[in-house]
């Protein structure tokens, strides 16, 4: 990664979790690096760095994905939404406290992603079924094996019976 | 790692094209499999990054009559999505449903799934079962030159294919199948999400009494290229789907491939897997 430093750069313009932002990033750098090094917004977890495990999703234009696999340089004049830009959010407000009821954090390593998924998936169908949640969850890897009670929790918002 | 010198982002095919033209072009849509390539070494950067996610015209799924022009850079959510991709092409839909998880289908490109050419690529062999064509643009004097490759005949090996250096994929052209067309796709691997094929199989044809003609099956991930399955159309072609010609269709499947051992699977279980995925997939179609 370090390496990345002497690359080509390119000065970029985009919307970070509602307030516009001009960086300067390496042309080859991960959006995951820039979020966390050059714009010190570590609640986006770094996990595998290959797209397996969805700890680093993101929201770019409304949708989920991850930021490990993302050039920085396609941020620019996109919107991006990070966990830390979810904090004004009121579906995140519901998920958040759901978390918290039904218990659904161990390590806590996977909840920034968890929390971008459930929010994608919930903005899409906000009724989304138990099914449903597992499919909008299916990028994402809870290594305490949590699974339960996340869905638990993204059900209680959706307030599913099924 | 080679330096990248240049980094360009084309606004159209035109010039897109003309970037090309120059030589030494690495191109980038939705980076999934690039950026993970680049990390494990397996792909150096040329002298150029070329960033093609703002070419006009080339995201989109449309209905031009007798076919489905799909755009490049239509991501496979898109593809997922489409009605019009679920009214002419079932298995596409099934195959996108099947693929990785809805960060990387939210990303990745139908574009970028064909150039990565793996064997295991979860969109090819749909677009081998439906007849699929490639669109390729160059600028060898000046003016856009396009060709089409039927998709069949597009892959040279693992990671090749037909493309010139020159050329830019442009889209994908999907002929319109005739009435009473039926399809699947059927993909094994060790999750549900996320996990590269271990053998896929796509099967379709025009069903009427029992039996399927125009058939087309093509496998994924048991030779260097996504492998239209001519022993079993022809083994499969105007016969009644009962369960013994079943049984005799998956063996001769499971006879026409000869794949290797690798991290996922053995030879010997992936030719198991063939047998018992053609049976599923002749099943779904005949009921």
């Amino acid at each position: 990664m370090s390496a990345n430093k002497k690359m080509l750069t390119r000065e970029i313009n985009f919307t970070l979790n509602g307030s516009p932002v001009q960086v300067s990033v390496p042309v080859a750098e991960n959006a995951l690096i820039m979020l966390r090094e050059e714009l010190n917004l570590t609640g986006t977890k770094y996990g595998c760095g290959e797209g397996e495990c969805g700890a680093c999703s993101i929201l770019m234009d409304g949708e989920s994905v991850n930021a490990c696999l993302m050039f920085a340089v396609d941020c620019d004049g996109r919107e991006i939404v990070t966990v830390e830009g979810l904090a004004q959010d009121e579906v995140n407000d519901q998920l958040r406290d759901a978390f918290v009821e039904k218990g659904a954090v161990q390590c806590g390593f996977c909840s920034p992603g968890m929390m971008i998924a459930a929010k994608a998936l919930l903005d899409k169908k906000p009724n989304a079924n138990r099914d449903e949640i597992k499919r909008g969850l299916e990028g994402n890897i809870c290594r305490c094996t949590g699974y339960v009670k996340i869905i638990d929790a993204v059900a209680a918002v959706s307030g599913t019976n099924q | 790692m080679s330096e990248i010198q240049n980094y360009e982002t084309p606004n159209s095919v035109s010039e897109a094209a003309d970037i090309l033209a120059k030589g030494d072009v690495t191109i980038l849509a939705g980076g999934t499999d690039l950026m993970v390539q680049v990390d494990a070494g397996r792909v150096e950067y040329k002298s150029t990054l070329m960033n093609i996610r703002r070419v006009e015209g080339l995201r989109g799924i449309s209905d031009e009559g007798d076919h489905l022009r799909v755009g490049a850079l239509t991501t496979i959510t898109d593809l997922l999505e489409s009605d019009l991709i679920a009214e002419h092409g079932t298995i596409l839909t099934e195959a996108a449903d099947a693929f990785a998880s809805v960060q990387i289908r939210n990303a990745g490109t139908i574009g970028g799934n064909i150039s990565n050419a793996s064997p295991a690529g979860d969109t090819l062999v749909p677009l081998v079962v439906l007849n699929a064509e490639v669109e390729l643009a160059s600028k060898p004097n000046g003016s856009i030159v396009t060709r089409t490759i039927p998709i069949k005949d597009y892959f040279t090996g693992p990671g090749k294919t037909k493309k010139e250096d020159s050329e830019l994929l442009v889209a994908v052209i999907i002929p319109k199948p005739a009435a009473g067309f039926v399809s699947t796709f059927d993909k094994f691997g060790s999750r549900p999400a996320l996990d590269i094929s271990t053998v896929s199989v796509g099967l379709g044809g025009v069903l009427k009494d029992g039996a399927l003609t125009d058939v087309r099956v093509a496998f994924g991930a048991v030779a260097p290229v996504p492998l239209k399955a001519t022993a079993t159309e022809a083994a499969t072609e105007g016969k009644k789907l009962d369960e013994a010609t079943i049984d005799a269709i998956a063996a001769t499947a499971k006879d026409e491939v000869n794949p290797i051992d690798d991290v996922r699977a053995t030879a010997w279980y992936r030719k198991e897997m063939i047998e018992s995925s053609m049976k599923k997939v002749l099943r779904h179609v005949s009921k």
